[in-house]
């Protein structure tokens, strides 16, 4: 336990790639194989359960620090986080002794057998003997609640470069819904897989923003565009007769889209088959709005009218595995090619994303200003010769995306964020003119600077009309450019409108509220979109 | 019981009207009491300064070497007037005190700022029986509780250590009087050399005069040779981070010594690489206990938390209340 302590503070301590790295791997060659299994979970979140409820955690820790309930809740909205709270407010004598991570993991997942009595005891235990760092990291694991910042890749590398083996063959091994208890330390190094009786999907291949021009990218006959679709990433795997649906979030969903288990049972039965694409809503012959595919997200049990309402395709664009044998190491022409003589035979809810013919780079480009129109976000650039890589890698796959709908707003209502942002108050509602009032239109939480942060809560505060539980209306005055991607009818919005991915693109301090967008100006984005569509 | 109030709030400051004087006031007054040197509490533009020997020199520097300064021994008590006046160890920084003031036979203590952790420059903290005890709050919430001065010292210089080692400057931002000179206490010098700025050297200089000895130190300035930088600790005030005054000494890796760096979200908010919650103020176990030994029935809160601390105050059966002041601003 207080090696992962160690491990956690030196993540938390730099921002610097190298260190994070240096750090994991120094952990990882000093951990024993079941401690490894554990730090990998808990690092991923592969281990979200919940051994005591942060509820009943508050509970023992007021009784034991003696700190009346509202001075716990004062305590609480300073420092942000419940399980930090706790750490600060109870105290021990630092006599904890160190104890093998993996053993310290059994100890919580033996407590759901126990008594509330016993669990009550077994924490008081801990709490008055740990410091404060490893009482904080205590409370996260056994709530659930522990985020650890550092990106999947840097676990990958550095838990590659600790075991000598190579870090896309790990990025494989480590895919799927796997816990410390069914992960093997042999499986992660092993000599060679046997992939073929195995639900794991592949590492998706991710793409870069397109941060060049496109000419410099060379030949444009080198490069295959496709649509950029506003779905749900996935991978569809058939193995031995049987199917697997991925999303790129690696959560299990075959039987969340019945639609797609057309591939088992339409035409001709295909096996050892892998396909990388999107799950898009999709109902007479066009791509629906994301917010229709939001209704099917999250839905295990499909009704039949959803079914009905919301049907879903598969647009593939990539075929990672045919006839058992992985073919990610073959040129995109060579898979893609595979791919449309494949997809005919998997039924009807599959499709293959058309591939955008252009001449020349000028010409894509005035197709990809159009890809709103096709309910697209942009485009994708795929290098022809390109094998399917691990992860995000430059330099093969570029997303080009249309530059976002902006709309001038005014900061209406504003409330303290939590974590980091804790005290500060950073989560904002904007709002527009309609009909001569200010109607709220989005909220946003990120795009300002830290000082810009700052001064915006110093704003708040001196401007607060009225409270509403934490949140606080403030007088109209700032004005900011909001940027969104997707903008949609709305009639649970007061605005009348909905947007995708809305964040604050600048403070415009020339700007005054009078000079805000209205509700007309907005539907005319909106207008210009729908009419395209027809 | 005294007739009168020994101490009221008006607009100048402080007030105490038996002896016609102010302590730590904001604005010009005829005769000033000052706690210690920070900013907040000594203001320029006072008739006198009644202060502590070692908090005068401070005061010349910052404020003026003309101005009129009447140094008051701890302990010794004076007569202002109708009042009776004396300065008591605070523990916060070099000179701090705490202000005895009785009149008709009731006593009244204004805490200043002050800490009950041992500081090597500091005189430690004396607690002063009183009727009335106006005390700080700084940190006045139970979330905060210091690390002992040991565990402090450990992390400082594991974490110096280990950036010498790999050929990486250490800097570390606190204030240039007091929370500078604590740090430079607390480290290991065998490590390496202590480099400031211009800020903390002068401070220092101060500190030397009176006769304190401090670890050896030098002022960053262009002329100093690089490679001896590298490695090293520099000490600077909060205010350098990002200056083109420390980008001489890259590479560095950067951290805060502040009580506020208890909390993570202050720890990551402020961007550095490293939080020591080495704070000057009272703890809240130590602010619990300071206002039990005084004896004092009315506790009056100053600056800080002082809504959280005046309602548990009152919960235990204090008489508080909330003394809105000019401090910590």
């Amino acid at each position: 336990m207080k090696s992962f302590t160690r491990l956690y503070t030196a993540l938390d301590a730099s921002n610097k790639t190298n260190d994070k790295v240096a750090a994991l791997r120094t952990a990882f060659e000093l951990s024993q194989p079941e401690d490894i299994l554990w730090l990998l979970a808990i690092i991923l979140g592969k281990r979200t359960r919940k051994a005591i409820s942060s509820v009943k955690m508050r509970v023992w820790a007021i009784e034991e620090s003696g700190v009346p309930e509202w001075l716990f809740e004062e305590s609480h909205a300073l420092v942000g986080d419940v399980g930090e709270t706790i750490s600060l407010l109870v105290h021990g004598d630092e006599s904890y002794a160190e104890e093998p991570l993996h053993e310290f993991m059994q100890e919580v997942e033996a407590l759901s057998a126990m008594t509330e009595d016993e669990k009550h005891l077994w924490v008081l235990s801990h709490w008055r003997t740990m410091c404060v760092e490893d009482r904080f990291l205590f409370n996260k694991l056994l709530s659930g609640s522990l985020r650890v910042g550092v990106a999947k890749g840097l676990v990958l590398r550095a838990l590659g470069e600790a075991l000598g083996v190579d870090s896309a063959t790990i990025a494989h091994r480590l895919m799927g819904n796997w816990t410390a208890q069914t992960l093997r330390y042999a499986d992660l190094i092993a000599a060679d897989d046997a992939l073929q009786h195995n639900p794991r999907p592949y590492p998706f291949c991710l793409a870069f923003p397109l941060d060049v021009v496109p000419t410099t990218l060379g030949d444009i006959s080198e490069w295959q565009a496709e649509w950029k679709w506003d779905g749900i990433r996935g991978q569809v795997i058939v193995r031995n007769g049987e199917l697997f649906i991925w999303t790129r979030g690696e959560e299990l969903v075959t039987d969340r889209y019945p639609e797609l288990h057309s591939i088992l049972h339409d035409g001709v039965v295909l096996d050892g088959v892998v396909l990388d694409g999107e799950i898009l809503a999709y109902k007479d012959g066009a791509v629906q709005p994301f917010s229709e595919m939001q209704r099917r997200i999250g839905r295990k049990a499909v009704s039949k009218s959803m079914l009905k309402d919301v049907p879903v395709a598969f647009m593939a664009y990539d075929l990672l595995e045919h006839n058992s044998v992985d073919m990610r190491t073959q040129p995109l022409a060579a898979r893609r090619a595979l791919l449309e003589t494949l997809i005919p035979q998997a039924g009807g809810a599959y499709m293959v994303s058309p591939v955008i013919h252009a001449p020349s780079w000028p010409e894509l480009a005035s197709m990809q200003a159009d890809a709103r129109s096709m309910r697209s976000e942009g485009l994708m650039l795929k290098r022809l010769d390109s094998p399917y890589q691990t992860g995000r890698k430059r330099g093969d796959w570029w997303k080009w995306k249309v530059e976002p709908y902006t709309v001038d707003a005014v900061l209406v209502y504003a409330q303290a964020g939590s974590g980091i942002r804790a005290s500060l108050y950073t989560d904002y509602t904007f709002a527009i003119w309609k009909e001569g009032v200010l109607v709220p239109f989005a909220k946003a939480y990120s795009g300002l600077t830290n000082e810009e942060i700052i001064e915006v809560d110093a704003f708040v505060r001196k401007n607060t009309l009225e409270k509403f539980g934490p949140v606080r209306t403030v007088k109209p005055e700032l004005v900011f450019e909001l940027g969104f991607e997707g903008l949609q009818r709305s009639t649970r919005h007061k605005s009348g409108v909905a947007v995708r991915f809305p964040r604050i693109l600048s403070r415009r301090t020339d700007k005054k509220p009078e000079d805000a967008d209205t509700i007309e100006t907005v539907l005319g984005l909106l207008g210009a979109h729908e009419s395209h569509a027809k | 019981m005294a007739s009168r109030q020994v101490l009221c709030n008006t607009p100048e400051g402080l007030y105490c009207p038996a002896g016609d004087f102010y302590i730590d006031p904001w604005r010009s007054v005829r005769h000033a009491v000052i706690t210690h040197a920070h900013s907040d509490h000594a203001r320029p533009g006072m008739g006198t300064y009644t202060a502590h020997p070692l908090t005068i020199p401070i005061l010349r520097m910052r404020i003026g070497e003309t101005i009129t300064a009447r140094p008051l021994e701890y302990g010794e008590q004076i007569r202002i007037k109708d009042a009776t006046v004396s300065l008591h160890p605070a523990g916060h920084v070099i000179g701090s005190a705490q202000v005895r003031v009785e009149v008709d036979g009731e006593v009244w203590v204004v805490s200043g700022d002050y800490k009950r952790q041992e500081d090597p420059y500091a005189a430690p903290f004396e607690v002063v029986p009183c009727d009335v005890f106006i005390t700080e709050s700084t940190f006045g919430v139970p979330v905060y509780k210091w690390e002992s001065n040991e565990r402090l010292s450990h992390d400082m210089n594991a974490w110096w250590r280990s950036n010498s080692e790999r050929g990486i400057t250490s800097v570390i931002y606190a204030y240039s009087l007091g929370k500078a000179q604590r740090v430079m206490g607390s480290v290991d010098t065998t490590i390496g050399p202590i480099f400031t700025h211009g800020s903390v050297e002068s401070m220092n200089a101060v500190f030397r005069q009176a006769g304190i000895s401090l670890p050896n130190s030098n002022l960053l300035d262009n002329k100093v040779d690089k490679d001896l930088v590298r490695g090293s600790l520099i000490i600077a005030p909060g205010s350098t981070d990002n200056s083109p005054w420390l980008r001489q000494a890259e590479p560095y890796a950067s951290a805060v010594a502040s009580g506020w760096m208890a909390i993570r979200a202050n720890r990551r908010r402020r961007a550095a690489d490293r939080g020591f919650a080495m704070s000057d103020h009272v703890d809240w176990p130590d602010l619990v206990r300071t206002v039990k030994e005084t004896g004092a029935k009315r506790i009056l809160v100053t600056h800080g938390y002082t809504a959280i601390f005046v309602r548990w105050l009152y919960e235990q059966g204090y008489a508080a209340q909330e003394l809105h002041t000019m401090f910590g601003t």
